[in-house]
């Protein structure tokens, strides 16, 4: 058993303030990732869970019990670098085994403990040597083997990946996602990335300068995202806005007129904005549609093949737009183009950039990751 | 370095000559299949001969006939002049002394600049100005803050230390006559101490903090940390300084020129200082080259071991 509850963190240096009063709850084995732009104050976060920084009011409470005033060593926690952190000048097995040895524990102890470690992580051919004779996902290992060993109630990763080139990360990512089930325990994982958000985590916490912006799962983020910035921050590539004027709303959701003149109705409770008004219609890139008969038209500025599929960057206005559309579309440069987009899709938001209430939950959105095993995997459970 | 640091001749040279060797075996080998030892030559026939010359000198004056209270007695002497250096019972007590100063120095400074640059990298209002302060005596001129020793802080009537004594209920201390090599360590020792500071300061700030902070989250106290990742970090630059230190102290002059004579008796007369009686008061060449060509030796000695093991860390 491990839980975490924050209750109104903040954390100031001097006169800035970092983090400005974090709520939130980890529950036993959950996968947490903390998500958000650089400097938006997750790696504080992390280091004031982790105890190597105090926070400046609030409570941090680890299986109920408050912990504000424990030591890092003492919390149960175990955290991994982005730098990694290996002493360079130990070996693997010291490297791992650091923490017992100040506990005294005796050295046979030390090795099993370290052998264990090393064989869930394919590291028994490395124990001898030092880091700096390590590749970079190697040294990765050692250090998530140096917080296995300690047995943690939670694991804390800060940008564990980023310093790895994309094949290793995509690796690492499926090796991670499977120890966490293979050790059954609770994690915490900070990264700027939203493709590791979206693809190892239970819940994810979206932060920007230090305030949470929303919490939910994977699914939830992508399809009910709370405002414009969440709306953005997740999925790639980024949503579109495109301005709009809202025409007329009832119980089948809201008439919006579209920069070209034409309306269309999308499934959004516009009870609070039936005075009318200028919003902001949130589109991705993956549901505009291209469509002779479309509402919109724009000119392409530049078409990137990837294959599998074609990015269009489309001028509308003064904005440019991203469509994903199939690979094999036939449109050059300067081509101007007509498109749609499914209105069950799309997102309304105000003008304080927070979002419209849509009309029909999204199936997925209650979507928790093991929910994707079929049941038969699911029985030893 | 300071000024006023009195070197005999050949000595510096040839210490690092032995570095010097090191490298040009592997300098002949070719770099993108080109040769490059005439690129060397230039540079590395100036070295040669800027070290030989003076090494020449003192070796063939070593094996002279040569005082210059007696400009009748010339001519070659043979090993004469070692034979009656190595009889001298002042050789070995200089060796002896030249060993205990460096030694005792060493330790000082190696163990106080590791425990200073830990406390000058911990965060305290008017660190900037504090560190400035505590390196500054290495930028004394050796003659002067030798003075400045004797003359303020150990002069048994009116100098500091005695004053301390005094307010504490001691007797006062005569610090040259009963206790002078120790006061001509500490003097070194506290000129040199700033130079092991800036070093090793330098070389804590490369220290990663994450490894800091991962060893706090193993559960490492302060003194765990301080023996398990800031001294093995700490030992390149500490090796660094012990050669560096060694090269100078091997040579110390002015502190004992300027303190106590190399007194009393032989109680300060390390080896640099027993060829300057022998040289400039004795007026006898031959007798102070062939202590220069003992000094080179021993200075070479000493280097050998430390260039190897200073290779050795270096490469680690
Ligand atoms: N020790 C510190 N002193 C002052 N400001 C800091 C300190 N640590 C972090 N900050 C500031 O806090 C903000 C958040 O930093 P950080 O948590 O590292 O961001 P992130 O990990 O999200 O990129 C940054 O603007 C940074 O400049
Ligand atoms: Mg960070």
């Amino acid at each position: 058993m491990a839980t975490l509850e924050l209750k109104q963190i903040t954390k100031s240096f001097d006169d800035t303030h970092v983090i400005k009063g974090v709520d939130l709850e980890v529950n036993d084995r959950e996968f947490v990732v903390f998500v958000g732009p650089s400097g938006c104050g997750k790696s504080t976060l992390m280091r004031m869970i982790a105890g190597l920084e105090s926070a400046t009011s609030g409570d941090i409470l680890i299986d109920g019990a408050r912990m504000n005033e424990v030591g890092p060593a003492d919390r149960g926690l175990a955290m991994v670098f982005q730098s990694y952190a290996l002493y360079p000048h130990m070996t693997v097995e010291d490297n791992m085994g650091f923490s017992m040895r100040l506990a005294g524990v005796s050295k046979d102890k030390r090795r099993e403990k370290v052998l264990e470690a090393a064989k869930i992580l394919q590291l028994e051919p490395l124990l001898d040597r030092k880091p700096k004779a390590l590749s970079g996902g190697q040294r990765q290992r050692v250090a998530i083997g140096r917080a296995i060993v300690r047995n943690p109630s939670i694991f804390l990763f800060d940008e564990p990946l980023s310093n790895l080139d994309a094949a290793l990360r995509v690796q690492m990512r499926i090796e991670l996602a499977r120890l966490h089930e293979e050790l059954d325990a609770t994690m915490i994982y900070v990264t700027h990335d939203q493709i590791e958000a979206m693809t190892m985590a239970d819940k994810i916490v979206v932060l920007q300068s230090g305030e949470v912006e929303q919490v939910g799962s994977p699914m939830e983020l992508y399809h009910h995202p709370r405002n414009r910035f969440v709306a953005g921050f997740i999925g790639s590539p980024k949503m579109n806005f495109i301005d709009v004027e809202l025409v007329s709303s009832d119980a089948e959701g809201v008439t919006i007129k579209l920069p070209g003149g034409e309306t269309r109705q999308v499934p959004i409770d516009g009870a609070a904005h039936a005075s009318g008004g200028a919003l902001e219609l949130g589109v991705r890139p993956e549901h505009l549609v291209l469509d002779e008969q479309g509402p919109m038209e724009g000119r392409i500025q530049v078409l990137e093949r990837l294959g599998g599929q074609t990015s269009l960057y489309v001028q509308m206005g003064d904005n440019l737009l991203t469509i994903m559309a199939d690979g094999d579309v036939a449109y050059r440069v300067n081509d101007s183009v007509r498109f749609g987009f499914s209105s069950d899709r799309a997102h309304l938001f105000d003008a304080d950039g927070l979002s419209l209430a849509k009309l029909h939950r999204h199936p997925l959105a209650g979507l928790r990751r093991q929910d994707n095993r079929a049941p038969s995997d699911t029985v030893d459970q | 370095m300071s000024a006023g640091r009195v070197i005999p001749a050949g000595f510096f040279p040839a210490t690092f000559m032995v570095t010097d060797m090191n490298k040009t075996r592997t300098s002949g080998r070719t770099i993108g299949g080109l040769r490059t030892l005439s690129l060397q030559a230039p540079a590395v026939s100036l070295l040669f001969l800027w070290m030989i010359v003076p090494l020449a000198m003192t070796v063939w004056f070593s094996l002279q006939r040569y005082n210059l209270l007696m400009p009748g007695m010339t001519g070659f002497a043979g090993l004469e002049n070692y034979e009656y250096l190595f009889t001298d019972p002042a050789l070995w007590s200089a060796m002896g002394t030249t060993l205990l100063m460096v030694g005792w120095v060493l330790v000082i400074t190696v163990v106080g600049g590791t425990l200073l640059a830990v406390l000058f990298q911990q965060d305290f209002m008017g660190r900037g100005i504090a560190r400035v302060l505590a390196i500054s005596p290495f930028f004394v001129m050796p003659t002067v803050s030798a003075l400045v020793w004797k003359n303020m802080m150990m002069h048994p009537a009116n100098g500091v230390l005695s004053w301390v004594a005094e307010s504490l209920g001691l007797p006062a201390v005569d610090w040259f006559s009963s206790l002078p090599l120790t006061s001509v360590i500490i003097i070194v020792a506290w000129q040199w101490l700033p130079f092991a500071l800036l070093i090793l300061l330098t070389a804590m700030q490369s220290l990663d903090e994450d490894q800091v902070e991962a060893a706090r989250m193993d559960g490492a106290g302060p003194i765990a940390i301080f023996f398990f990742i800031t001294l093995p970090h700490l030992k390149r630059a500490i090796s660094v300084v012990i050669m560096i230190e060694m090269i100078f102290l091997l040579t110390i002059f002015a502190e004992i020129f300027v303190t106590t004579s190399g007194g009393p008796g032989l109680a300060t007369t390390n080896l640099a200082y027993l060829i300057y009686i022998r040289a400039l008061l004795d007026f006898d060449v031959g007798m102070a080259s062939a202590g220069g060509v003992v000094a080179i030796i021993l200075a070479n000695i000493v280097a050998i071991f430390l260039v190897r093991m200073v290779a050795k860390n270096l490469e680690s």
